[in-house]
């Protein structure tokens, strides 16, 4: 695991300053497709160093939001801005990291070579990667305990596994921002407990970690902050703040509430 | 055996052998973009679709090697494009459209192949003929496997990131538009070079089983382009080789040859081979 005295941004930009720490806001966002509104004035602001849940029914907008963050998608209103500047500017600030699903694991790569893609954007399409590059690439394995298994294709490695790669990826790109989707599906207790520490460790090194999830029971234990959504901004804050009865019934209505 | 010798030395002998290990290449080296992409059917059905193309180009501007070559991708891209307008404007899916489409441009192409009296000429089209390749075919053929080599080594460490996971791409800020519908010109440029050495029907082959071999031996995706490129070049001039003293056809040759590589691969893999399977 990451030294914990090794502070904040691991990454090179010695530009910076953690006085405040870094803050992503995202000011009155709208996305509509034609007349379908997915998202409507979403609103809220958040520093590096805490770890933001995106909770909501299927349809809410989550998958829109992190498209949006992700520069996937341009919002048809509103801002997202990093430090105060537009958001995608700053590409490199963000990782996206696909669901588990959405991955072809028999794609012929492997875990090292997973790695060294998250060096393009300082890289670009030509530049070949230096000893700088390099070391990244490597601390991020160690980080994640990967070294050992850097010469295997990404399909021969175990789930939890597979997501330390990824996140591996996010690490050697040096991003403030991660971006996750659905993380916890499919893993099993452990598996998820594992995640939570490790996403949380991540956090607190200084990063921004933002994910969409759907399970509230575990929300809580995971999630410094949450955002719940139902197309609009049902509630913001720390996850304890935001997980109420009341805004539970908002976002979801009666039957879930019963259920959990 | 002398025969084969003689015919060795003969102009259209040559050609012929160039012809093979250029094309082989090319398509070898682009066919790992479609064994990566899981676009082999597509690109099947968009194969067959370059036949009314060719045949309208004829039809306007008669026999020319360069009208034939703009007609072709002119098909391939209304076939590609039309299915998915079709898909996005209605219940039917790509595929559905795409089989609809082709099969029916197919019909057009092969009935004004017909009306044009080039019947005898069909068979080349659906099956290639090498042998019938001049100095300026081979020319467009040392052309496009340049373009096809200079684009993807270029543009390999965006091009990879792409296949893998364009989603991610897109959030580091790779075109990820622009590489996809180069990838699209690309394997429609290289698909009418291999229309007149293995044909219509068969170009399919060449463009998914040198790749798909390589995918059984290797985990680098890199490897996956130069080693397509090499099985393909390789195997057509083994076929070439075949061919003449057995009196095969050449294009269906080729065609064999890589599939005969392929099944060796799905045995006998190191690592992926039938016989080596750990799980």
């Amino acid at each position: 695991m990451v030294s914990e005295h090794e502070h904040i941004c691991w990454g090179h930009d010695h530009s910076h300053h953690h006085h405040g720490g870094h803050e992503l806001a995202v000011q009155q966002v709208s996305a509509r497709y034609g007349d379908v509104v997915a998202l409507e004035s979403i609103d809220f602001s958040l520093h590096c160093g805490h770890t933001l849940a995106l909770i909501g029914p299927n349809g809410a907008g989550k998958s829109t939001l992190i498209n949006l963050l992700a520069g996937l998608q341009k919002p048809t209103a509103g801002n997202i801005l990093w430090n105060g500047n537009p958001l995608h500017n700053t590409r490199h600030e963000i990782a996206y990291m696909p669901q588990r699903t959405e991955v072809d694991w028999r794609f012929p790569i492997t875990v090292r070579e997973l790695v060294e893609m998250g060096r393009y954007p300082a890289l670009g399409m030509w530049r070949t990667p230096n000893r700088h590059d390099r070391e990244i690439v490597e601390k991020a394995l160690d980080a994640l305990q990967l070294t050992q298994l850097q010469k295997r294709q990404i399909g021969e490695l175990s789930g939890g596994q597979q997501q330390r790669a990824f996140l591996a990826r996010a690490l050697a790109q040096e991003a403030h921002i991660l971006l996750l989707d659905e993380p916890f599906t499919g893993l099993d207790v452990p598996g998820m407990e594992s995640l939570g520490e490790l996403l949380q460790s991540l956090a607190s090194e200084g990063r921004l970690i933002i994910a969409s999830h759907h399970d509230l029971n575990s929300a809580p234990r995971i999630f410094s902050h949450s955002l719940l959504l139902k197309k609009r901004r049902i509630a913001f804050g720390t996850t304890q703040e935001v997980l109420t009865a009341d805004n539970l019934l908002a976002a979801f209505g009666q039957q879930h509430i019963t259920r959990s | 055996m002398n025969d084969f010798l003689q015919f060795l030395g003969e102009p259209i002998a040559q050609r012929s052998l160039w012809a093979c290990a250029v094309i082989g290449f090319a398509n070898g080296f682009v066919s790992a973009l479609v064994v990566l992409k899981r676009s082999s059917l597509q690109i099947g059905t968009i194969s067959c679709a370059l036949l009314p193309g060719i045949a309208l180009a004829i039809l306007l501007f008669g026999l020319m090697q360069v009208s034939i070559l703009i007609g072709a991708v002119l098909a391939g891209l209304m076939v590609g494009l039309g299915s998915l307008f079709v898909s996005r404007t209605s219940k039917v899916d790509q595929d559905t459209a795409l089989s609809i489409i082709h099969t029916s441009a197919f019909a057009i192409g092969y009935i004004i192949l017909v009306q044009l009296g080039l019947q005898q000429k069909v068979d080349d089209w659906l099956f290639g003929s090498i042998m019938s390749m001049g100095n300026t075919d081979l020319w467009i053929a040392y052309a496009i496997s340049a373009v096809a080599v200079l684009s993807i080594t270029a543009l390999h460490r965006p091009l990879i990131i792409y296949l893998f996971d364009a989603k991610a791409a897109a959030a580091m800020g790779i075109p990820t538009r622009a590489f996809s519908y180069g990838i699209f010109a690309l394997i429609i440029l290289v698909l009418v070079s291999s229309l007149q050495a293995v044909g219509a029907f068969l170009t399919l082959g060449l463009l998914v089983a040198p790749a798909a071999t390589m995918y059984l031996l290797t985990n680098r995706a890199g490897l996956m382009f130069w080693g397509g490129g090499l099985i393909g070049g390789l195997g057509s001039v083994a076929a070439f080789f075949l061919s003449y003293p057995l009196g095969w056809h050449l294009g269906a040759t080729i065609i064999v040859v890589l599939g005969v590589t392929f099944l060796l691969a799905y045995i006998f893999s190191p690592k992926y081979g039938l016989l080596c399977k750990k799980r």
